[in-house]
């Protein structure tokens, strides 16, 4: 490495180290910016010797970096950016924090995928899945699934490993030279009723004009052209997973919910990339417990208070299927990192959570009343998290929040990990 | 309404148009008309199927510049939308929507035809509006001060042949000054998504120009009335 690069690296280091001291979050974010300006290279001068992974999409992207990361050590010292500091910054700064490593498994914001493949020079690239977030400001759907696109066309050596379940997924990585599929499953679909290749409508249950409908559930096709869904090589069944010879992995993970399990499929298959066999990454999946908050569970004066992070709608219907049939607390802010557009609100059905005991509160805890009450679903508003703690009976709380309504909480809660 | 009295409302293409909780508006509409003991029928039209034309109220929502011009040219070829206008049902737009039913709007660099169903020509500002937005609404429509979130690259100009929903007092709207339109029984605003979530007086508006209803039943408006107390007062406007 250069000199300044290494003068940048070391910098980087103590920087991030002086914000972790000072209190001021973990550091990924200042280490990285303060290397960054030394050296604006530094990225690309990390990146040098190291077998890359990233990964990327709407949803799902820190916990599937998490496990995949941890399936991959299984070959390995891994570098990766586990606090979803998910731009280049992050990545620079969790390169330099962990020394020579022989892989890299990096979270990537959907934005920055381009730029971060061309700096790493990344040899396997995830993606996940492309929805509605962040709705005033984030790209388009269509947009990002045509700037992946171009970006996989522009980066041929990249192996990728891609959703078959997701249309605006397949038809950018369609630009790729070689694509492992693998099937996550997809309870939102409302971003992808017209194929962003011909415009026509995606069948999902009837049949096309040709007559053909698609196999069954899950499964879809153009009606106006051949983008159809690929079979994947990586699936979820059951309790476990298939993997591209047909064998069935039990898969025992901590994590809740049937996304979770589709997470594990795509870190089977990344993990599978770099010659890592599923036998021995699946033990490794299962030691994954919280993810920087998520998924913990927390004891407090009697309630065993589980966080949920919900994002956008796609995370909303997949936080539903994770919460148990317990009382259950809903936070809702729109602040910057949020954005500050309630309007998603309608696109979620709340209806899974009728009949159970609901509060609700956040900076917009009236936007989420008024969206309750047209999906006639009862609910209690309570101005502050502590008092929804005391306001339910001992046992369990289902918490489900959006980005800073979650941070709060986990402030409230200590920073539990 | 229909002979047998049942509301019906048609989301309009909702696989071109709905990028916000565009449903939101839908599912307000055929809430606030249950509770009033009218039975309701709410059905979602996509693009590749024929636009009934004697529904009651049509819904347009947002949608980005390549869906929201094959949505103008498909309505415009489908011409259900004007045949239900001339038969005097209701139809409310928001943003993409809105700018559809003018003369012409501007989408991917060019000007593309709309459905001329209401007297105004939208072009597009380098400058995006984006936040909330507020604003008093014409007088002649009687409803209390207009609210909602605005995220859209149009500025549109009002011909002769239309009135502004309402003068803006925060955000932007058609040009800073005024915003939205109406003329008839065809209204339409740049307040995005669920802008009948915190507008339930322009909800009911809608539904009295659907049943020829001269007032309807009070509904518990707490939650709603909570709302935009909370946001007029973020914008200063309370
Ligand atoms: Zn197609």
């Amino acid at each position: 490495m250069p000199l300044r690069a290494r003068v940048a690296t070391s910098v980087s280091r103590t920087a991030a180290a002086l914000s972790r001291a000072a209190g001021r979050g973990d550091g990924s974010v200042i280490g990285g910016w303060i290397g960054l300006k030394i050296e604006p290279e530094l990225l690309r001068h990390l990146a040098v010797g190291r077998r890359i992974a990233l990964v990327s999409g709407t949803n799902g992207k820190t916990t599937t970096t998490r496990l995949s990361a941890a399936a991959v050590a299984v070959a390995g010292r891994v570098a990766t950016n586990s606090y979803g500091a998910n731009m280049p910054t992050g990545h620079t700064s969790a390169l330099a924090k962990a020394g020579t490593t022989p892989y890299a498994v990096l979270e990537v914001d959907e934005h920055y995928l381009p730029q971060v493949i061309g700096a790493t020079d990344a040899e396997v690239v995830a993606l996940l899945n492309l929805s509605r977030d962040q709705l005033d400001r984030a790209k388009e759907v269509a947009m990002m699934a045509q700037l992946w696109r171009q970006c996989l066309a522009a980066h041929p050596a990249v192996r990728v490993i891609a959703n078959a379940d997701d249309p605006m997924v397949v038809w950018a990585a369609h630009a790729a030279t070689a694509v492992t599929w693998f099937s996550a499953g997809q309870r939102w679909t409302d971003d992808s009723w017209v194929c962003p290749a011909c415009g026509a409508h995606i069948a999902r249950e009837e049949a096309d004009s040709g007559g053909l409908p698609p196999a069954g559930p899950g499964d879809w096709r153009c009606t106006g052209c051949d983008l159809r869904r690929p079979t994947p090589q990586w699936s979820v069944e059951d309790d476990g997973i298939v993997g591209p010879d047909g064998r069935w992995h039990k898969v025992a993970l901590q994590l809740p919910g049937r996304v979770n399990l589709g997470n594990a499929a795509t870190a089977l298959a990344l993990a599978d990339a770099f010659d890592v066999r599923p036998e021995r990454a699946v033990p490794k999946l299962a030691e994954v417990t919280s993810i920087a908050g998520r998924y913990a569970v927390v004891e407090r004066d009697g309630r065993r208070i589980r966080l949920l992070l919900a994002k956008n709608p796609a995370s909303w219907l997949e936080a539903f299927d994770m919460a148990t049939p317990a009382p259950t607390l809903l936070s809702i802010n729109a602040r910057d990192p949020d954005g500050l557009d309630t309007s998603w609100l309608f696109d979620v059905d709340f209806a899974p959570l009728r009949g159970r005991e609901l509060l609700i509160t956040g900076d917009r805890a009236y936007d989420l009343a008024v969206r309750l009450t047209v999906n006639d679903v009862p609910f209690r508003h309570v101005p502050t998290f502590a008092e929804a703690v005391t306001g339910v009976p001992a046992g369990p709380l289902e918490v489900i929040a959006n980005y800073t309504a979650f941070q709060d909480i986990r402030a409230e809660l200590d920073r539990v990990l | 309404m229909s002979s047998d009295s049942t509301l019906r409302l048609v989301w309009v293409y909702p696989d071109l148009l709905s990028t916000y909780g565009d449903r939101g508006n839908l599912l307000i509409l055929a809430h606030r008309a249950a509770a009033r003991g009218f039975p309701v029928e709410a059905v979602q039209v996509r693009s590749d199927q024929a636009l009934p034309e004697s529904a009651d109220i049509y819904l347009l929502g947002g949608g980005e510049d390549g869906p929201q011009s094959l949505a103008a040219d498909r309505m415009t070829a489908d011409g259900g939308l004007h045949r239900a206008v001339e038969r005097g049902s209701v139809v409310f737009a928001v943003c993409a929507g809105y700018q559809i039913l003018g003369h012409s709007f501007s989408a991917r660099g060019a000007s593309c035809p709309g459905l001329g169903l209401l007297d105004l020509r939208s072009d597009r500002d380098p400058q995006r509006a984006v936040g909330e937005l507020a604003g008093t609404v014409d007088r002649q429509l009687g409803l209390p001060t207009l609210t909602g979130f605005e995220n859209h690259g149009g500025r549109t100009a009002l011909g002769p042949g239309c009135a502004p929903l309402a003068h803006v007092t925060a955000g932007v709207g058609n040009d800073g000054r005024t915003e939205g339109a109406w003329h008839g029984k065809v209204l339409g605003t740049y307040a995005h998504g669920p802008a009948l979530a915190r507008n339930p007086a322009l909800a009911d508006l809608l539904l009295r120009w659907a049943t020829g209803a001269a007032a309807l039943d009070p509904v518990d408006d707490t939650w709603p009335e909570r709302l935009r107390g909370q946001r007029l007062a973020a914008v200063g406007a309370a």
